[in-house]
């Protein structure tokens, strides 16, 4: 961590903490995700795992601290804005648009940059020449087979890859996903892992999760949070083996 | 390019839709000249009218997730501007009508910039307030007459060439105005803003995570929302020649809610259903000794209970599936 350059840090927390009435929930919380990696941050309940998150992605404005984005303060800044600076997140509870289809789901990302999103008096076939690519994407997280129906008719692991899909289509330099793998039954887990680990080949990945296991394959670097702080940091070799973290999650069998 | 993705598009989604709505329109639209042959122009007239002002009001909660409860004060401002700018300025119907909706519109974008930063039932709330202000400036500001209104504005004369006086001439002088509204909102619903604004309906944060600035788009939702009421609330002052403290009430507000979720929100049709069920009752029951809120309240009651996607939700959800 130390030996790292500085311009090989996409992004940054500095001294991160965030107060709800005089409950700490983040408490100085320093994190720096590596461009090109997979960065996990886990954690038992209540660590302020997705408190992080949404401090990051600007859902949430932190009491102090600064955040860095390719060394740009964005504290300050917009969610929507950040968006486009190519910070897109996903959400712990699936985020798609139930009543769109799938192609609208992953076409409605794609259309901001025609410009023509405020043009209440243009056809919607203005839209279809984006298709080609939603229905690249779409393929890509073996979702072809659904593009025409509503989102909200999907089992639930095909809902996180349209999620996924519709994040790509933004094309983001850093994906930022909360717990993409919770509530997803074993053959799903490993699909979608897999997923993550294709689209990450070149891209920055930083996720959420609640279990060690599994992104112990996945992630090349894992923050341990506890209480609002960083309990552990490292590959899942060094985090695995500290006491710490194994008291931290002993009698939950899962480290 | 375009043409590799024009037969992606039939392939994926088929003609059959698009071909179906227009050919319900047709039909519905060579009803709506048929009609006044038949029934009262001047009810039609007031049906066309409240229809517009659903559809408008629709435009906001079924298709940007927005309950405003006080698109009255967009209706009734609208009623007297162009009752003022037509009886006392001696203007031609047409620029009182487009003075009507532009003062709408310069209103909806004031309430918009207030409320449209909250969300649910304090949006609602915040636009019952704004709109109970300007019915008390409707009470007290000279050029509104207070409860008497502005009466007897004449119709005049359509563009120098139609004149209004004639029931038949005004009927489809109204018939056109709803006609080019519900066009707007139908091309609004499916254009580019409009896929945005079902994106923000249906997932708001999502919609922000993905780059949307949501409050600019529910803004201009909200803007052309209160335009069209306008223009709906401007006509009926040139058909019924009055302006009153009526269309500015929260009653009027809490009818045009209730006009939409009878006809089935979020659907293209069922706000001009809605109104002409409730336009019909009123106006019917009039004549009876039966008490017209009880008897309406409990249709709503009892539509709310049976088929909650209101009437046109309830038919296009029971059609084979195809999406919506």
């Amino acid at each position: 961590m130390n030996a790292a350059p500085n311009d090989d840090i996409i992004l940054e927390a500095r001294n991160l903490t965030k107060e709800f009435k005089g409950f700490v929930a983040v408490k100085e919380v320093n994190l720096q995700v590596r461009r090109g990696t997979i960065h996990a941050l886990i954690g038992p309940n209540g660590a302020g795992k997705s408190t992080v998150f949404n401090l990051l992605t600007k859902f949430l404005t932190p009491t102090r601290g600064q955040i860095l984005y390719k060394g740009r303060d964005i504290t300050r800044t917009k969610p929507a804005d950040i968006a486009l600076m190519g910070l897109v997140r996903s959400f712990q509870i699936s985020a798609v648009f139930p009543h769109l289809s799938v192609l609208e789901n992953v076409r409605v990302a794609l259309q901001r940059p025609l410009g023509t999103s405020f043009h209440f008096w243009k056809s919607e076939s203005s839209l279809y020449d984006l298709h080609h690519r939603a229905l690249e994407l779409i393929e890509a997280v073996n979702l072809s087979p659904w593009a025409n129906h509503l989102a909200a008719e999907l089992p639930y692991g095909r809902k996180r890859a349209l999620e996924i899909a519709t994040t790509l289509a933004l094309d983001p330099e850093v994906m930022l996903l909360d717990e993409p793998l919770a509530g997803m039954g074993h053959e799903d887990i490993e699909g979608t892992a897999d997923l993550i680990k294709r689209v990450a080949a070149d891209r920055t990945v930083l996720m959420v999760e609640h279990n060690l296991s599994v992104v112990a394959h996945l992630s090349d670097t894992i923050t341990v949070l506890r209480r609002g702080e960083i309990l552990a940091e490292g590959p899942y070799e060094v985090v695995s083996k500290n006491p710490q973290v194994m008291e931290a999650y002993m009698g939950t069998g899962h480290a | 390019m375009s043409v590799a993705s024009n037969s992606t598009h039939v392939a994926l989604r088929g003609p059959a839709r698009g071909t179906g709505t227009a050919m319900i329109a047709a039909a519905l639209l060579l009803v709506a000249v048929a009609a006044p042959f038949v029934l009262y122009p001047v009810f039609l007239m007031k049906v066309l009218c409240f229809a517009l002002f659903a559809c408008a009001f629709n435009l906001l909660i079924g298709f940007a997730g927005l309950l405003s409860f006080g698109h009255a004060a967009f209706f009734g401002s609208a009623a007297y501007i162009a009752a003022h700018t037509v009886k006392v300025w001696n203007w031609a119907p047409e620029f009182g009508l487009i003075a009507a909706t532009a003062v709408a519109g310069l209103m909806g974008l004031v309430f918009g910039l207030i409320a449209i930063r909250r969300q649910g039932i304090y949006f609602a709330m915040i636009t019952l307030a704004l709109s109970q202000m300007v019915f008390f400036l409707a009470l007290q500001l000279p050029f509104t007459h207070g409860e008497d209104g502005i009466q007897g504005v004449p119709r005049g004369t359509l563009f120098g060439l139609f004149d209004l006086n004639q029931p038949l001439t005004m009927y489809y002088a109204v018939l056109a105005i709803f006609v080019g509204g519900f066009a707007l909102i139908w091309r609004t619903v499916h254009s580019p803003f409009g896929q945005v604004l079902k994106a923000i309906r249906e997932n708001e944060p999502r919609a922000v995570s993905l780059g949307y600035r949501t409050d600019r788009y529910k803004l201009v939702a909200f803007v052309l929302s209160a335009s069209l009421a306008g223009l709906a609330g401007g006509t009926k002052a040139l058909v019924f020649q009055l302006a009153s403290l009526t269309d500015v009430t929260w009653q009027m507000s809490g009818e045009v809610v209730l006009m939409t979720l009878l006809g089935g929100m979020g659907t293209l049709f069922g706000p001009v259903v809605g109104a002409g069920l409730v336009v019909t009752l009123e106006s019917y029951l009039a004549s009876t000794s039966l008490p017209v809120p009880v008897v309406i309240g409990c249709i709503f009651v009892v539509c709310v209970l049976v088929f909650r996607r209101g009437i046109v939700g309830e038919l296009l959800a029971r059609l084979p599936k195809r999406g919506r």
